[in-house]
């Protein structure tokens, strides 16, 4: 059998009902393009979310109250509040070498207002160091001064759109703004940080951290402390460091019972891909359910052009076909729709992905464009095992047509 | 000459739910090769499940088969199909070529399911034979461009493109008119004058005096089998080569 014959005549028969084909291809095209089109997206947002964290720079440490399994989030990062993290905790983690700044965090929610002006925002406790732990500056004014560290000075420094929002082209300096019912002196405005996905610093304000904790909040903990290494290299020295003086601090014996968790940036990014990874899975599993949809549409086209052509087949059989013959050519007409509906959603999906790449980096975000060989591999695999078991079914019908009743077929 | 096929109490039943209907009771004879056979009837005679089984695309229910001396009752689908396809060229009252495919490639078709095939060579071969029967101009053409004379003549080249020794046709010239008709005669005369062995199922004596011998069948059984003392030549054989 010349398989070359065979695959002019599935193109043949193909062109012959273009509407009906390009129909058929559709599901296909469909269901690879959104294949491609969300796992890129997924990579994409990932890419977004590591490199948000990445500008907060590499060579951080994080240090969140409650202890953690291995790779899991630690319980603070589930809502629970635990009160185990303390000023003092942050200053002492701040003697150890090689870290160059040390901050604690203390936030809450709170309403900021500026005469009639009124914004709900999130406040920030910090130290002074805050500015060269997460590489921030003042645009004007100043930051907490060193000395403002351990008081609970009613100074605020605000994020630029908070000013924006309360003073519009006015100065700030110098005003006074509530927060909550307290009374707040400003004496600076951060620098623009540009868009976030996260939680935009544009849209906070800084107060002292003692501020916050018995001014703002009324509690002793700390929610959080971030350490800044000289050296990325040097984290695993740190952190080690770290936890052995905060478990001697702690009082802590059964490492089992250690009630805070420590990590660097790239422990920190690991997990969030291993979780954004699963995320991208599941929705490339759902994104694959239309490529068996666009299967069975492919099977029901198939089944219809077996019937539509019995005489044919009937006539194929006269000719000298065998079974296999049969079963090959509608396998290949199958085959070929999957292919080109797959070829073409490859590139359809792509474009979107391209598409989607650009609008997010034109609106400031630092979006990669990813298009894994990874995806386009895998859509190319389950379409051709897709155009096989769909195609199967009806190849195998028209195989085993009776040849004399297939001819006598009106 | 020797014996191309050999039928021997050729027996074929077909089962329609509980009841058994017997197409043929019985059929023998021998077809030498070289042969021009008309095969007549009535319809529901038989001769056309007759035709099925000398060319393979059915099995007797009893008796014997030697085609080519070989029994051809033992072998399985896939030979069949293989004899269908070099031994067996059909020609259909309904034409039957394939709609949107141009004269040659519904002339290659056959060729598709030959094992050793050269192509180019088909090929060329096809165009020759095209010519032969005056469509060299229509190669591109779609069949529904044709009429019904033109359409059988591909057929006719169709069924002649593997080099099959038989030629079998079924109402060769039950949709054309009788000038049509005519002229498709002529060309199966003229492939039976090379040496091709034709066998043609037909219900017009018109046409059946043609051949050389003819065999009428009736209720499933062989009726008469007469050599045609004085063949009609088709258009008083002015057939040109």
């Amino acid at each position: 059998m010349n398989i070359f014959q065979t695959i002019k005549s599935s193109f043949t028969n193909l062109a012959a009902n273009k509407a009906r084909s390009f129909l058929t291809m559709l599901g296909m095209i469909i269901g690879v393009g959104s294949v491609i089109s969300i796992m890129s997206i997924g990579a994409g947002a990932q890419s977004l979310i590591f490199n948000e964290i990445a500008s907060f720079g590499t060579n951080l440490v994080g240090i969140m109250p409650g202890g953690s399994e291995e790779d899991a989030p630690p319980a603070s990062m589930m809502g629970m509040v635990i009160t185990t993290l303390t000023y003092d905790d942050a200053k002492a983690v701040g003697e150890i070498p090689y870290i160059t700044a040390v901050t604690p965090y203390s936030t809450g929610n709170a309403n900021i207002s500026f005469g009639d002006k009124i914004k709900n925002t999130t406040f920030l406790g910090v130290t002074s160091q805050y500015v060269n732990v997460e590489d921030n500056e003042v645009s004007s004014g100043r930051f907490i001064f060193p000395e403002e560290d351990e008081s609970t000075a009613r100074i605020v420094v605000l994020g630029s759109e908070v000013k924006e929002d309360l003073f519009g082209e006015d100065d700030p300096l110098n005003k006074r703004i509530k927060i909550d019912k307290t009374s707040f002196i400003v004496v600076g405005v951060m620098k623009k940080k540009g868009a976030s996905l996260m939680a935009s610093r544009d849209k906070e304000v800084f107060i002292p951290v003692k501020t916050a904790q018995k001014v703002m909040l009324g509690i002793d903990h700390i929610g959080l402390i971030r350490a800044k290494i000289d050296d990325e290299k040097n984290a695993p020295l740190v952190i080690s460091e770290i936890r052995k003086l905060l478990q001697q601090r702690h009082n802590i014996k059964d490492p089992k019972k250690i009630d805070f968790t420590v990590q660097s940036m790239d422990q920190a990014l690991d997990m969030i891909g291993t979780v954004t990874d699963a995320l991208n899975l599941f929705l490339g599993a759902i994104a694959a359910i239309s490529l068996i949809v666009g299967g069975i549409g492919i099977m029901n086209i198939m089944l219809v052009s077996v019937t539509e052509r019995t005489r044919e087949i009937g006539l194929r059989k006269a000719l000298g076909a065998n079974k296999g013959n049969i079963l090959t050519q509608f396998l290949t007409e199958a085959m070929i729709i999957t292919f080109i509906g797959g070829l073409i959603g490859i590139i359809g999906g792509s474009i979107f992905a391209v598409l989607i790449a650009k609008i997010a980096n034109y609106a400031g975000y630092e979006w990669d464009l990813i298009i894994s060989l990874f995806s386009i591999v895998l859509s190319f695999i389950i379409a051709t095992i897709i155009g096989l078991v769909f195609g199967i079914y009806p190849a195998n019908k028209a195989a085993k047509l009776n040849a004399i009743e297939a001819l006598r077929h009106e | 000459m020797s014996t191309l096929i050999n039928l021997k109490n050729i027996t074929k039943d077909y089962q329609t739910g509980e009841v058994t209907t017997s197409v043929l009771k019985g059929v023998s004879f021998e077809i030498d090769d070289g042969e021009f056979v008309a095969i007549m009837g009535a319809s529901g005679s038989g001769k056309s499940t007759l035709m099925h089984l000398i060319g393979f695309l059915d099995k007797p229910t009893s008796g014997e088969y030697h085609f080519e001396g070989q029994d051809t009752l033992k072998l399985d689908d896939d030979k069949l199909a293989e004899f269908r396809s070099e031994k067996v060229g059909f020609i259909f009252q309904s034409y039957n070529l394939l709609q949107r495919t141009s004269v040659l490639d519904n002339v290659l078709l056959p060729t598709t399911y030959l094992c050793k095939c050269n192509l180019k060579e088909a090929e060329g071969n096809a165009v020759k034979l095209l010519k032969r029967v005056g469509l060299g101009h229509r190669l591109d053409h779609k069949p529904n461009q044709l009429s019904g004379g033109e359409q059988q003549r591909v057929a006719i080249v169709r069924a002649l493109v593997n080099n099959p020794r038989l030629i079998l046709a079924d109402e060769p010239t039950g949709n054309l008119d009788s000038h049509s008709g005519e002229e498709i005669m002529e060309i199966l005369q003229s492939l039976n004058k090379e040496g091709r062995t034709i066998i043609m199922v037909t219900h017009e004596e018109y046409t059946a005096e043609c051949a050389k011998r003819v065999l009428h069948i009736k209720d499933g059984m062989i009726l008469r089998d007469n050599i045609v003392g004085n063949q009609r030549m088709a258009r008083d054989g002015e057939f040109k080569k």
